[in-house]
This record gives structure tokens, sequence and C-alpha cells, in this order.
């Protein structure tokens, strides 16, 4: 059986680089309705720079592949997105042992988890944890029954879909958005949007994996 | 999109080429995109380092200089700095009497400034203080937003803790002066246009020729309402009536007043408006003891204007008079 690897991990990193380059200006349209029209721009620089570091400096070590992610973005974005994907993947670095379906899960939380801390938000702030937190939700609930990864992940991308077509009523508590008060609402949150790329290439490179 | 660029992914590397040209006072960092005074770190004097993102020239890096800032970071457009850029910064200022940190209050900015501190604080024994401004009134402050965004008052805290740091005053004291302005600083802007961000390629929001944006940011993001286009006198008063009403301007030693000029709007109309600020204030009862006229925080090529109060004493106008030489403000020097 073939395990959630370097190669996997890197694969994953790779294909949510290539969503992100193809949805570019759907990210910065939503990032212009309700924030500063840059959210597609500075993702798909960072991302593309995380690939070109992978492929600078491969590693055997799913951690490291995961912690170059991490330290690329802080280093090339910047805004509020790059200390906050490069938290989430940092934290998942750290909290990575092991190989399988639980393991990715419990480092994916993990990854969560610091982007709670870093961006001091909650669910229903109207920012990339609403499209999150009901992925991590989902990855446990569909391990913790028994189902395999492939499809775990496929829950975890619905969720994440869900979760960010529900930021479009909310009033937005974080971030650029909350500056219009009641205007933000009406408008799907580029974070949460962004958020769910990263979701769904998890289960479109992971899907046979673990 | 009509802009003086050559690729969109290069406006600001190669605006830094063009500042390091015009300015051989200035020194360059061009790899981590940093802006330093010639002689920086000047010994024994605290080290003021600001940044934010590109787009709002001359804030930061016009304002790096003898009396104001010691190094400037360039993130990208409407972009934050990242770390790495804050650290190269602070390194590179710090002349043994501990570092200031001015940052605008935006999430972003706000995350890479504390991470470069933390970084700062684990390899170095620089002192490193930090002080977000928020002063844009046109923002809710409570536990449901962001909080205010730092806007006009930026400017003034930067000249004015800047005065203080070339005076030889101790960091504890020169972060007060700059907590002090902001905390006595509001401010309120508005636009006539939408700004286009390079990598974007066009407006940022639509505005129809009849109607204004009132509350709005540094970086084309909406304002909080849309009201019909009004002559400059009523524009004056929707901006100073929130202003007034978040803080009592009157007595005291009056207020610098400032009128700033977002990108695309001539000096011809914002002197227009300081006019017509002046007379808002002198009905209001507020003095005004010093003024700033100009575009010194833009948004690109947005066409508006935003008003900054600061109520003043002794010490903020001699602070203010004293003298500083930097590329974009100069005088006494």
């Amino acid at each position: 059986m073939s395990a959630v690897d370097a190669a996997a991990l890197t694969a994953w990193v790779r294909e949510f680089a290539r969503l992100v380059h193809e949805q570019r200006d759907a990210l910065t349209q939503l990032d212009a309705a309700i924030g500063d029209a840059d959210h597609g721009a500075n993702l798909d620089r960072g991302m593309t720079a995380a690939v070109a570091a992978l492929e600078a400096t491969p590693s055997d070590d799913p951690a490291a592949v995961l912690k170059t992610v991490a330290t690329t973005l802080i280093k090339t974005v910047g805004g509020a997105s790059g200390p906050l994907y490069g938290t989430f993947f940092l934290r998942a670095a750290g909290a990575l042992d092991g190989d399988d379906g639980r393991a990715l899960a419990t480092a994916v939380r993990a990854g969560y988890d610091g982007v709670v801390a870093r961006g001091k938000a909650e669910r229903g702030d109207k920012t990339m944890l609403d499209a999150l937190g009901p992925a991590c939700d989902a990855l446990d609930e569909a391990l913790g029954s028994g189902k395999p990864l492939g499809e775990a992940l496929g829950a975890a991308a619905e969720a994440a879909a869900a979760g960010r077509d529900a930021t479009e009523p909310l009033v937005a508590r974080k971030g650029r958005a909350s500056y219009l008060g009641e205007r933000s609402a009406g408008h799907v949150d580029p974070g949460a949007a962004s958020s769910t790329l990263l979701v769904q290439a998890a289960a479109t490179a992971l899907a046979g994996e673990g | 999109m009509k802009k003086l660029i050559n690729d969109p992914a290069d406006v600001v590397p190669e605006a830094l080429r063009g500042l390091a040209l015009a300015h051989p006072e200035l020194r360059v960092d061009h790899e981590n995109r940093v802006v330093l005074r010639a002689d920086a770190p000047v010994r024994g004097k605290v080290g003021l380092v600001s940044g934010g993102g590109s787009g709002h020239e001359p804030m930061h890096a016009g304002f790096v200089g003898m009396g104001m800032l010691d190094a400037a970071c360039a993130g990208e457009v409407f972009t934050s700095p990242v770390p790495d850029q804050v650290v190269a910064a602070t390194r590179g200022v710090d002349g043994g009497a501990g570092v200031l940190h001015i940052v605008k209050n935006y999430t972003g900015d706000v995350m890479n400034f504390e991470m470069a501190a933390e970084l700062v604080a684990a390899e170095a024994d620089t002192e490193v203080v930090a002080v977000v401004t928020d002063d844009d009134v046109a923002v809710q402050d409570s536990l449901y937003t962001a909080g205010r965004r730092g806007v006009g008052v930026t400017v003034l805290v930067e000249k004015l803790a800047g005065a203080a740091a070339e005076e030889g005053r101790p960091l504890a004291q020169v972060a007060d002066i700059a907590k002090r302005v902001n905390a006595n600083g509001r401010s309120m802007g508005m636009a006539l246009t939408s700004c286009t961000v390079p990598a974007a390629g066009r407006p940022t929001f639509d505005l129809p020729d009849d109607e204004m944006e009132i509350g709005i940011g540094i970086h084309g993001e909406p304002g909080r309402r849309r009201v019909p286009l009004a002559p400059a006198r009523e524009v004056a008063e929707m901006l100073l009536e929130p202003v007034l009403a978040d803080l009592d301007m009157t007595g005291g030693d009056g207020v610098i007043a400032f009128v700033n000029g977002m990108g695309g709007t001539p000096l011809l109309e914002l002197y227009l408006m300081y006019a017509e600020v002046v007379a808002v204030l002198e009905k209001a009862g507020v003095g005004v003891a010093r003024n700033l006229v100009g575009s010194y925080m833009t948004s690109l090529d947005m066409a508006g204007c935003s008003v900054t109060l600061l109520k003043a004493d002794d010490e903020l106008l001699r602070l203010w008079d004293a003298p500083v030489r930097t590329p974009s403000l100069r005088w006494g020097a």
C-alpha cells in the first residue's frame, strides 16, 4: 500500500500551487470585493516559490517538505496570508508523525490550530478557518468511521466547499474585510476560497495514498 | 490599465532601483527591499523602522533620513513586508539604543512585524518595541473588527518620534511619543475614484461618476458608505464630523491639521480642501497650530483625500518644528 510520504505531500503541494495559479484571478476578484485585490497574486507567487524550493532541495522527509513550504510562504507572501498559510504548514510539519491518513489528519488539525492562534480568529469570522475547520472535522470523522483516506479527503473537500459557500452571508469580523462592516456580507471570503483549494488539492493528490 | 511600468511583477524592485539612483543619501538593500539611512546604524540613537505594502509612496521610504525613519521595508503592492525584511531592517539600524517598529494596524502588517520581532528576540539582544497606529475613525473599533486602520497619523508618528530619537532620547520615551501621537490623532478619508493595483490590472472597485466613497482606507478597499458627489465644503464637513465627534480637539495648543492626497488628486484641490477644513475647524472652535498639505500617504492612483487631526501640545509642536531631511519631508536642515 502506498503512503502519505514525502512524494505524496510534494504532489499535494504541487496540486495546490496548480489550483491557486489556475484560480488566481478568481481569488483576486473575490478579494477586490471585500479586501484589497491581491490574494490571488500573492498566494500564486508564494506557491510558485514553494514548488521551486521543493525542486531545488528535494527531501525524503515528509515533515521537511511541509517545513520548506512553510518557510518559503513566510519569506515570500507577506500580507496576512503569508504568516497564516506559513503557520499552517509549519505546525503541520511539527505534528506530522507517521505516513498514514491518521497522521495526516493530526498534522492538518495542528496546522488549523496554528492558524487560529496566529490570526486570533474563530469560525464564523468569515476567514479561511470557515473552510479549514469543517474540513478537519470531516476528515477526522470519516477516518474515525473507518473510511479510506481518499474517501475521507473527498468528504473534507466537500465540507471545505460548503464552509466556503457559507461565508457569503457572513459579516466579516477579522481581516481587511471587517473594515466594511455590514457591506462585507454577500461575498465569499477569499481566504476560505483558497483554503478550499488546499483541501481539494489534497483530495486529488492523496486519493490513492495511506 | 495604463501605467508607467514594464511588468506588473517588477514594479516594486524597479521603483526601488529608481529611488536609489535619485537619492544617493539613502542606502537601498535590494535583496531585502529595505531602504536605510546611509549613515545607519547611528550609534546611541534609537532606530526607527517602519514599512508596509508598496503603493503608498512617499510613505514609508520617502521618510527615511535625518529626523524621521532609519529604515523602511517595502512589501509588494498593498502587501505587508515579510518578516525577513523587517529583521534585516532592524539589524541594519540597531545603534545600541534599541529599535522602534512603527506598524499600521492591518492584520498582515501586525502579524509580519510580530514574527520579525520574535525572530530578532531569538537571535540578538536588540531591544524592540512596536507601536501600532490605528487612527481611522471610519472603522468601528470593537471586538468584531480587526480594529481601526492605521492611516494618516502614521506620517505624524514617524516625524515626531523620529525627532525625539534624533534628540537622543531613550527607546521608552521615543515609544511613548509615538503612542501619544497615535492616541491623540484621528483620521477620515474619502475617494472619488478607485485605484488600480498593477497585478490586478483593473480598478479595485467601480465608482460611478456622480458618487463618492466615504470612509475608505489606503488599499482601495471600499469605504463604509457610498454617497452622491458633493462640493468640497460638504466633503470637509463629512470627514471632520466623525473625527471631532471621536476626540475633543478644542483647547490645548491647537491641532496639527494634515490634508493628505490619495495619489490621484492635484495639489490645487488639496489646498482648496485645506481651506474648507480650516473653515470647519474655526466653526468648531479648533485652532490650527501647524499643518501639512500634500500627497504623503497614497493609495496608488486613487483620487480623494484624507484629513488627520492631531491634538498637539508644546512638546509635540517643538518636535514637529525640529529639523527633518528625507526625500519627501524636509525642513530646517
